[in-house]
């Protein structure tokens, strides 16, 4: 191996250790939980009290008696009601230019959405899918229901 | 009698799937809380619908069928009350100025900084967003360190009357969001402010 190649081995290593990437994961915090609130992470699922944080990758679910408030770092409020399973897809969010993106996919239950300033800054940023459709929000608030009718 | 059986079979899977649709998605745009209500497309299948007034509605019964239509207020909040109750508390946001060329808040932006701590006080899990900005002043990076730096004079502040440095952010927005929209290098003190933001 080169020289120059370690060089730059070693600054690759560099730029992934900075502050940036796990500050980047977190995407906001639990305001509001009520019954059975579930976070899956890596695989493990835990349960969750208000304080606690959410990060992109995610996987947030409620019981048949629960509800659960996320504030987002852009100020995005995302709230489920009861047997409800909502995936944090990806979120982005530079403070100082309020670019990035975030998306989330309501795999059932109910949702309401109030958008923070991404989908202000820019109506691409925001998208909120469900099994059968794909939401593009310009700056709003809005209610999404999906699922199997038995449920 | 075979295929009867199969036939007969394969008509009551019709008749079953016609009457019961294999999806119940509702999917609702509501008044904004400030008076201003957006849009919001609906897309599923390559159908797609906008919706752009209070309380328009889309149904998806299956995948590639977008029903436009509305509901009433009562009916959404029937539908989505429990996620409705859980919705957090909307940010409070205080703004605070400096005295001209010191280190100290106007008598004024001390009140108001009273009334952020009480907020704080109020909220569940609260996490405090402090927020720079400055007048068009100057270059862009300029602004974007000058306002970073008064957002952490703020969050000092905030530290020394009891408020745990680890739920305070800094965040620095540079000249992007004036108060009074001004043409680029006009000096505009209104524009010199720290945000405080409680969530």
């Amino acid at each position: 191996m080169s020289r120059s190649l370690v060089v730059l081995a070693a600054a690759a290593v560099m730029t992934t250790v900075t502050p940036g990437p796990l500050l980047a994961q977190e995407a906001g915090h639990i305001k509001v939980a009520r019954g059975v609130v579930q976070v899956e992470r890596a695989g493990q699922k835990t349960p969750a009290a208000v304080g606690a944080v959410v990060q992109a990758g995610d996987v947030v679910s409620t019981g048949a008696d629960g509800s659960v408030g996320i504030t987002f770092l852009d100020n995005s409020l995302l709230s489920a009601g009861p047997n409800s399973v909502l995936a944090i897809d990806r979120f982005a969010f530079d403070s100082t230019t309020h670019q990035g993106s975030f998306e989330s996919s309501l795999r059932k239950g109910t949702l309401a959405v109030v958008s923070g300033k991404l989908a202000k800054q820019s109506p691409e940023a925001m998208k909120v899918k469900t099994p059968a459709a794909v939401l593009g929000v310009r700056g709003t608030e809005f209610l999404v229901r999906t699922g199997d009718p038995k449920d | 009698m075979r295929r009867l059986a199969g036939l007969a079979a394969l008509a009551l899977l019709l008749l079953v799937g016609c009457a019961k649709p294999a999806r119940n998605d509702l999917y609702v745009l509501m008044p904004g809380a400030d008076g201003k209500t957006g849009a919001l497309t609906v897309e599923s299948g390559g159908k797609q619908a906008v919706l752009d007034q209070p309380y328009a509605a889309a149904r998806v019964k299956e995948s590639g069928q977008v029903e436009p239509g509305t509901v009433t207020e009562q009916e959404a909040r029937q539908a989505f009350g429990a996620a409705l109750a859980a919705q957090p508390g909307r940010p409070a946001s205080f703004i605070l100025y400096f005295l001209e060329n010191r280190d100290e808040l106007t008598p004024d932006s001390k009140q108001t900084l009273g009334s952020a701590l009480d907020e704080i006080a109020r909220r569940p899990a609260p996490e405090i967003v402090v927020i720079g900005h400055t007048d068009r002043v100057g270059p862009v990076p300029y602004n974007d360190t000058l306002s970073l730096r008064r957002a952490e004079r703020v969050r000092d502040e905030l530290v020394k009357v009891g408020i745990a440095a680890d739920r305070i952010r800094v965040e620095g927005r540079g000249e992007r969001e004036p108060l009074v929209p001004t043409p680029d290098e006009v000096a505009e003190p209104r524009n010199r402010r720290v945000e405080i933001s409680v969530r």
